[in-house]
């Protein structure tokens, strides 16, 4: 198994004067779960799709599991993709589908796609048309786990889901993920459903990466602090990440591992929502890009 | 792959089987009726330029309503099978699968999209051939009689020359070739386009045009033609059109393809004087006669019929090439992603 699940070097990519992704560099270990955040249109889907092979950069380099991306059947065969609105063959019923992943890929467990169908109450003669957008959903992640992937990327695969179905669909991937060490790339514009199973987010707005590390560490790495609204009484020194104004004060996602002691300003941890939403706000700051390494 | 391929076009293997199927049977009941017609009708033995007119139009004469429809059936499904097979099998093959967003589901299983399209092209290819192949056997063995008195007298009612077009295309071994153009070109023309409607609209556009410009432009320069200069029969003059004499050819060769019959002068040059006095004043009979004193001649081109073979086989080999061409450019094409 590859030590480096994603690996990226001033990747980017454009579509005629659209640029979709812009040099995007990330060092992501295997074995995380990883949560790609971003506004709609943020570049995730590009980047997803470059990850797969779907793409080709036309800039920098990406690595996926050590191999270039859909290089060929054996790289094929260790990634394993759920596409957004979790495509299916509306002809082909379930039992279809399995039979599918067997024939196209060499390490399937069959069991393991028989035993989750019947875990989620689905009949195999279904025809995939006919179902409901959180059983299309559970499908295609059956198909890509079965699949036996080192690397599994889904991409907004619950974006359509309704609450009940999105917490369903979560606990499979976070529990199949634990059992089978795989990692995991998931996108996202709902930071809550990511606080849930990531413990590696990356933050992308409008083409760039703002932020990417090790929730534990992100966390430790920043600080929310309360004080008086005038921006005046604020420190030049503290690296502000984002500051917003509610009944005559002021919130700031401070960049600090110490806990900061000013009189003025009550000190307090932050959670990662606060703190992604704050890199997402942040993506209004030209050229600031944010890396902050995993303590291993 | 094998598998897949099978499971997503089994509708239309499985329908294409059956109307091999139900197509059989009518031409085998039917068959061995025609066929006992025509030998009993004394063509096999007739003379020709003697009693073959008469006997092949005596048996033409006597087909039933059922024999003729089959026969105009037969050479219009020859001409829809290829058409069919790449509009409405070959145009989506590649594009539906990226407007439903099932390529995104394919393409990342454990097969490269080259592979994943080698086979699908593979087994469309011999499937399509297989098909068309089948049908050309069919109905050219049931409809032999009719062709065999045909070319005997191309003047009768049914005057569809084996080796002229409109017949060409559906005997022989041609519309193999045009079922795996055909599949080929709707199969490329999905992959760029990537819209099922577009795709089909275009395929069926540039396989009509492919249609009407070989027989007409290409198909009669593949040989050098036979030339014939003859005497020009009375009977054929039609008319005059300025001083241009417009007449049929006088001399039709047993089931040749005629390509043009040009009226020429005693010293061999073309023809233009065709207003003697008689025609600009007298009746069409005096004219007719005075264009007669004239001894005029016809030079005719025609490609003879014993080149039916060596025709179909040029043709045949011109579309299996541009066929498996297509298809190796699709496979080119696939090979670097361009739709995500």
């Amino acid at each position: 198994m590859s030590p480096i699940a994603l690996r990226t070097q001033g990747l980017g990519k454009r579509y005629g004067h659209l640029q979709a992704l812009t040099d995007c560099t990330l060092s992501i270990p295997s074995g995380h779960v990883v949560g790609l955040v971003g506004p709609n249109g943020a570049g995730k889907t590009t980047l997803l799709n470059l990850a797969v092979g779907m793409l080709e950069p036309t800039s920098g380099s990406i690595e996926v599991l050590g191999g270039k991306p859909g290089s060929g059947p054996a790289q094929l065969a260790k990634v394993g993709y759920v596409a957004q609105d979790t495509p299916t063959y509306a002809g082909l019923s379930i039992a279809d589908h399995l039979r599918l992943g067997a024939h196209l890929n060499p390490g399937w467990d069959a069991a393991m796609a028989r035993e989750r169908i019947e875990r989620l109450k689905l009949d195999p003669a279904q025809r995939a048309g006919r179902m409901s957008g959180g059983q299309r959903a559970q499908l295609a992640l059956t198909v890509a786990m079965a699949k036996k992937p080192e690397l599994l990327i889904l991409d907004e695969p619950i974006a359509s889901l309704d609450p009940l179905a999105r917490r369903e669909f979560l606990d499979s991937l976070s529990q199949y993920a634990k059992t089978h060490s795989v990692s995991v790339v998931m996108s996202s514009h709902l930071v809550s459903d990511l606080e849930r199973v990531c413990d590696y987010v990356i933050v992308l707005v409008a083409s760039r990466v703002q932020i990417a590390g090790q929730v534990t560490a992100l966390l430790a790495a920043h600080r929310q602090l309360t004080g008086p609204a005038d921006p005046a009484s604020r420190p030049a020194a503290w690296d502000v990440i984002s500051a917003t104004q509610s009944d005559g004060q002021t919130t700031l996602i401070v960049r600090s591992a110490e806990p900061v002691s000013d009189p003025a300003w009550t000190d307090g941890p932050v959670d990662l929502e606060d703190l992604v939403l704050a890199y997402m706000g942040h993506g209004s700051v030209p050229g600031r890009v944010t890396e902050v390494e995993a303590q291993s | 792959m094998i598998w897949l391929t099978w499971r997503q076009s089994r509708a239309q293997l499985i329908g294409g089987a059956a109307v091999l199927a139900v197509l059989a049977l009518i031409l085998w009941l039917t068959g061995p009726d025609l066929a006992n017609l025509y030998h009993t009708s004394g063509i096999a033995t007739c003379k020709p330029n003697v009693t073959c007119p008469t006997l092949a139009t005596r048996f033409l004469n006597k087909l039933s309503k059922t024999d003729e429809l089959l026969y105009f059936l037969g050479i219009g499904l020859l001409y829809a099978v290829p058409i069919i097979i790449g509009v409405f099998w070959g145009a989506p093959l590649v594009a539906r699968e990226i407007e439903s967003h099932t390529h995104r589901v394919v393409w990342n299983q454990s097969v490269t999209r080259s592979r994943w399209l080698a086979v699908k092209l593979g087994i469309g290819l011999l499937a399509a051939m297989a098909f068309a192949g089948l049908l050309s056997l069919m109905l050219s063995w049931w409809s032999s009689p009719i062709d065999s008195a045909v070319d005997l007298n191309p003047t009768h009612g049914i005057s569809l020359i084996k080796l002229a077009p409109v017949l060409f295309d559906a005997r022989g071994i041609t519309p193999v070739a045009y079922a795996a153009f055909a599949f080929a070109l709707g199969v490329a023309i999905g992959a760029v386009t990537h819209r099922t409607i577009a795709a089909m609209a275009v395929t069926l556009v540039i396989f009509a045009v492919v249609q009407i410009v070989m027989p007409a432009a290409i198909r009669p320069n593949l040989m050098t033609p036979v030339r014939a200069n003859v005497a020009l029969q009375p009977s054929s003059i039609l008319g005059l059109r300025g001083g241009d004499v417009i007449a049929t050819p006088s001399y039709t060769p047993p089931g040749g393809w005629i390509l043009s019959s040009q009226v020429i002068g005693k010293n061999g040059q073309p023809f233009h004087n065709g207003l003697t006095k008689a025609c600009q004043s007298g009746s069409f009979r005096a004219c007719q006669a005075s264009l007669v004193r004239l001894h005029l001649r016809q030079l005719i081109t025609y490609q003879p019929a014993r080149r039916f073979w060596a025709f179909q086989w040029y043709e045949s080999a011109i579309f299996l090439v541009l066929a498996l061409l297509i298809a190796g450019g699709c496979l080119a094409w696939i090979r670097r992603p361009r739709v995500a």
